[in-house]
């Protein structure tokens, strides 16, 4: 363990559960912005042979790429950091108006130990931009309870068309480490 | 200012949806999306009245969908220059049936003609092309459009770009629904998907 975080010094098993519910749930787009609280997931998603990621270069095209996606009977999932949030805000209008099943996935950064000033802004507001757009909010802060998290909200986003948003918090991911 | 031989936007359109089968055809925030319901309305149109830089974007999600349909995006080139990281991201996936077509007036028209970027400066086609986008063409002549219209079809060739230098002349606006629930299942239904 590192001084900042509970997550552990092995690979992390909580992205396989992730992975295995949207296996479950039969998600086919990927949208994604990397971050390294998502790398091992992302992995598991560009050697998938049922889901396609697509990496993007700001996450509101994520936004509009899922309602395409569902136009065409595909669900997706858009994996982003806070800091895309908020270059979601005006795109997350499409999903009232459209009801499409909106599900993310959103490493925290700017909480729990965070290093860098800078990431603090954004992860403050994440939570209050997303309700502030019709997005509801669920939280994982430690590895054990990811799997119950991911069941319930990929349940109400894809059967209840309620979009949800799950942030993936610092403390479960670990706080960045930085070093000279 | 203005320029001979520009084309009209309304019939670039009817022209890129006269034959259109089963093209699905999303239509940019602002004049695009009135012209393709000048062109005629059609249960495969996707309307957008918001959401500006996105229509690209919703174009590639439906593309990597649908793979065996033509699925055609008709946006201006203020809408483009918003979503224009899409095209990088479109040029990484390339999806062979998805084409893009931007009707570029140089100006955002919707809000007093102010002009953009591509009035000085900015180069779609070159932008399109160094995305990734090999087939980027520079539409001028009617003739562009009919061959870029049934390039549409073509499903196993795209990604493709056209930008298409339009006239700026203000037209009759015919206002498509502005439903969007209804839009969008309308296209799912003609899709054969079921609601929820």
């Amino acid at each position: 363990m590192h001084a900042h975080a509970d997550a552990a010094d092995t690979a992390p098993t909580w992205p396989d559960d992730i992975f295995a519910a949207l296996q479950r749930f039969d998600v086919r787009q990927v949208p994604y912005v990397p971050d390294a609280g998502h790398a091992k997931l992302i992995n598991r998603v560009l050697t998938s042979s049922t889901m396609r990621g697509i990496s993007l270069t700001t996450e509101e095209e994520g936004v509009a790429l899922l309602a395409g996606a569902w136009a065409g009977g595909q669900r997706g999932v858009l994996l982003m950091q806070s800091s895309g949030v908020g270059n979601c805000i005006n795109m997350l209008s499409l999903i009232p108006i459209l009801r499409f099943p909106f599900l993310t996935l959103v490493t925290m950064r700017g909480e729990w130990g965070e290093f860098n000033p800078w990431q603090v802004p954004m992860g403050s507001t994440t939570q209050g931009v997303f309700e502030l757009s019709g997005v509801q909010v669920l939280r994982a802060s430690n590895a054990a309870e990811v799997p119950a998290v991911l069941e319930a909200a990929a349940s109400q986003a894809y059967n209840a068309l309620t979009p949800t948003a799950v942030l993936l918090s610092q403390r479960l991911i670990g706080a960045k480490v930085f070093t000279k | 200012m203005s320029k001979a031989n520009l084309l009209d936007r309304r019939q670039v359109v009817s022209t890129l949806l006269a034959n259109r089968n089963d093209v699905v055809a999303i239509g940019g925030l602002g004049a695009s999306t009135n012209d393709m319901c000048a062109a005629g309305d059609h249960a495969r149109n996707f309307y957008l009245w918001g959401g500006m830089g996105g229509a690209a974007m919703i174009g590639l999600g439906l593309a990597l969908a649908q793979p065996k349909l033509p699925v055609l995006v008709i946006t201006g080139d203020g809408e483009m220059l918003m979503g224009m990281g899409s095209l990088a991201t479109i040029g990484l996936q390339k999806p062979s049936n998805l084409s893009i077509a931007v009707l570029d007036n140089e100006a955002y028209g919707e809000t007093g003609g102010q002009t953009s970027h591509t009035s000085a400066a900015a180069d779609f086609v070159g932008v399109a092309r160094a995305c990734g986008i090999n087939d980027s063409r520079s539409v001028t002549t009617m003739a562009d459009v009919e061959a870029f219209a049934k390039a549409v079809h073509d499903v196993s060739a795209g990604p493709r770009f056209a930008n298409v230098k339009i006239g700026s002349a203000g037209l009759e606006r015919i206002l498509p629904t502005r439903d969007g629930t209804y839009i969008l299942n309308r296209i799912r239904g003609d899709l054969g998907f079921q609601p929820i």
